[in-house]
């Protein structure tokens, strides 16, 4: 009886249907997985192959002559040809060099300065395509016959090579291309950020505290609870118009500037960070709470010394959740001004600043070739600090968490 | 979500109204053999209700010094509401509102002008759950006299720990692993520390809130065998759905039933010779 009860499922076809329904199941659960999966493999490919080219740039071997001429306009620095090839910003610094340091006046020096980004371009694109398929390609960066042979030239004569382009991590941005970098955007950045943690740390962690530990279960309280879980999802942009009308035309924070877009991030990060740390305390058991009061602690001793230490982990991987979703936000910045072009880094929070979503929303915008691998460099180094950040949060709760 | 601060008496106290209990109706059920009994609290005309429903009805009770008193009844009489009473934990409960007089020594707990810290230093407390604070060992005991101040330095911390852990029967068990968290202990061990726990700061009374019921027949004849010993010096009231535990622990047994104490008496007579109908059903297993 027994085993004819348990066996013989294949035969009947309830069971088999049950089966197949699973199978069915599990393989559409696979398949949007696979989906998902290969988005971000698809995303992740495009912009390293569009953009891991920007950290190489070719550089052209130079001879500077301190003449006088130069000593107006640093292009006449370099003999004609070299004007063609060499990069316009490479001998800005020239006439201020002479300036203070006169004794170079008639003196020469040769030096590796960046190539024009047309040239770059060609040689990273266009010209092994060319030779590969002597034939014209319609995409490939092109040069001028006259140019190009120059170039060819100067590379046989070893005098135009390939270097990692430390100039990408320390300049700011610029009108040429092949001298933009991210430094300013990247200390902007770190401006709008701390600006955002010191405004939204503690006010977030204190309320959260109020509310979850200390406040009565009210009418008043609800309604305030309500409204900050619907703070979280406002759209970022409204934060900006909040910041614009706040802080810029009330308080008189200058517009562009660290502050005002930290201010701003910081609004926007407040009801993240709110509701994190309420989460965490919330995960704090209640028997622990008890005990602590049963032992004769006050409500403030039972927050410091049994709730706090427990769910740190949980406060800080929130903040940091909530300050990376900060940084990758564009929109409320944009409202505030710090979209500005910023070839200098600013110096202190109340000077103009962008930061990287920003810079690469700048670059995206430019025509010219040369800023598309920019704009992939750009996003793959915030994907880089992103990455760190949420990583940092992981290692934060992995170390502190406590098991009860 | 806890509302009123609970070290503030003005505060607490708005939620407990003057007595207004008749004195000389107050002990009425307590029976004879214990007139020779020092009482160390004395409940009486105990009302309480969750918002609007009545949990515990003119209650009366006497808890006598060194003595193990058992509350029993079945689930939802209100043992573990009139338990909470005697430490004030009610008072985190918002809805909570308490009406009568508890006195500790004679003292009301429930007076504008007592400390709740300084009760609950006096009245410890265990838990059904054990609740190890996510500390060492160490740390666990050592929090609350450091906290009130009881020791000075490090040399009498120690000993203080050393002490409590011994009179928890749990020294041996834990004394060269002191710094290891007090969570990573077993079930039974957990409770023992936290019963150390409440007697380092040298309580007079314990409160028990069904202290075993979350662990095995060994673990439970340690912590029986602990609360034998502990009587000595303090008091015990102790809630259990365990009536065997009740037998073999207490020497005193009230029964609860609906928010009313229906019978109060010495253990044996209680079980052996119940006055009520109610309770002799209760403890044989018709009822409850």
């Amino acid at each position: 009886m027994s085993t004819r009860k348990l066996t013989g499922s294949a035969n009947n076809p309830q069971i088999r249907r049950r089966y197949r329904a699973e199978k069915r199941f599990k393989a559409y659960c696979i398949g949007a997985v696979s989906i998902a999966f290969a988005i971000i493999i698809a995303f992740f490919t495009d912009i390293i192959s569009q953009g891991y080219t920007a950290f190489w740039q070719y550089q052209v071997q130079v001879t500077i002559d301190y003449n006088d001429r130069a000593e107006r306009l640093g292009q006449f620095a370099l003999d004609r040809d070299m004007r063609e090839v060499a990069s316009r910003g490479a001998t800005r610094s020239i006439p201020r060099a002479i300036d203070r340091n006169p004794d170079l006046l008639g003196t020469t020096e040769e030096r590796w300065v960046p190539v024009k980004a047309e040239i770059d371009q060609y040689l990273k694109h266009g010209r092994d395509i060319l030779e590969a398929k002597h034939e014209e390609v319609a995409a490939a960066p092109e040069l001028p016959d006259k140019l190009r042979k120059k170039v060819d030239a100067l590379i046989d004569e070893g005098r135009i090579e390939s270097a990692f382009n430390t100039r990408f991590f320390t300049t700011g941005d610029s009108k040429l291309p092949e001298l933009a970098g991210i430094f300013s955007a990247a200390v902007g950045t770190l401006y709008v950020l701390g600006i955002t943690l010191l405004c939204a740390f503690p006010i977030g962690v204190m309320s959260a505290i109020y509310l979850e530990e200390f406040a009565p279960d009210n009418k008043l309280t609800q309604t305030i609870e309500v409204n900050i879980n619907n703070l979280a999802a406002v759209p970022s942009i409204i934060f900006g118009l909040l910041g614009l009308a706040l802080f810029i035309n009330f308080f008189g924070v200058p517009r562009s500037s660290a502050l005002a877009g930290g201010l701003t991030l910081g609004l926007m990060t407040l009801p993240i960070i709110i509701i994190s740390t309420r989460a965490a305390l919330r995960a704090v058991p209640d028997p622990i709470r008890q005990g602590a009061f049963a032992m004769g602690c006050s409500r403030w001793q039972v927050v410091r010394d049994h709730v706090l230490p427990s769910s740190l982990p949980g406060i800080l991987t929130g903040t940091i959740i909530g300050l990376a979703q900060a940084m990758g936000e564009t929109a409320p910045l944009i409202i505030v001004g710090m979209i500005a072009y910023i070839p200098e880094a600013p110096s202190g929070v109340f000077e103009a600043a962008t930061v990287l979503p920003a810079q690469v929303f700048t670059w995206a915008s430019e025509p010219e070739q040369a800023y598309v691998e920019k704009t992939a460099a750009g996003i793959m180094v915030l994907l880089a600090v992103l990455l760190t950040l949420n990583a940092t949060a992981v290692f934060l709760r992995r170390k502190f968490e406590r098991r009860w | 979500m806890y509302s009123e601060a609970t070290t503030e008496p003005p505060e607490t106290t708005e939620s407990v109204t003057p007595m207004t209990g008749q004195p000389e109706t107050s002990a009425p059920a307590q029976t004879a053999g214990t007139a020779d009994k020092n009482v160390k609290v004395k409940a009486e005309n105990v009302n309480l209700w969750y918002d609007k429903t009545q949990a515990l009805h003119d209650l009366d009770l006497n808890i006598y010094e060194n003595e193990v008193t058992a509350l029993i009844g079945p689930s939802g009489c209100g043992k573990s509401s009139f338990l909470r009473c005697l430490n004030r934990m009610n008072d985190l409960i918002p809805s909570v509102r308490i009406q009568g007089q508890i006195t500790l020594d004679g003292e009301d707990i429930y007076h504008p002008d007592v400390d709740v810290v300084q009760l609950r230093s006096n009245v410890g407390m265990v838990f059904q759950k054990p609740n190890p604070f996510p500390k060492s060992i160490y740390e666990n005991i050592a929090y609350a006299p450091r906290l009130h101040g009881i020791v000075n330095g490090r040399r009498d911390l120690d000993e203080l720990v050393e002490h409590s852990l011994k009179r928890a029967g749990l020294w041996r068990e834990v004394s060269d692993r002191l710094q290891t968290p007090g969570t990573a202990l077993s079930g039974g061990q957990q409770q023992r520390l936290c019963i150390a726990r409440a007697i380092a700061v040298n309580p007079e009374v314990i409160l028990m809130d069904e202290p075993a019921s979350s662990l095995d027949p060994l673990a439970t004849a340690t912590i029986e065998e602990l609360i034998d010993e502990l009587k000595d010096r303090y008091t015990i009231a102790i809630v259990t759905h365990n009536l065997q535990q009740a037998a073999r622990v207490a020497g005193y047994t009230a029964f609860f039933h609906m928010g009313e104490i229906v019978e109060f008496n010495d253990t044996d007579t209680l079980f052996t010779n119940p006055r009520e109908q109610k309770t002799e059903d209760y403890i044989t297993g018709r009822y409850g």
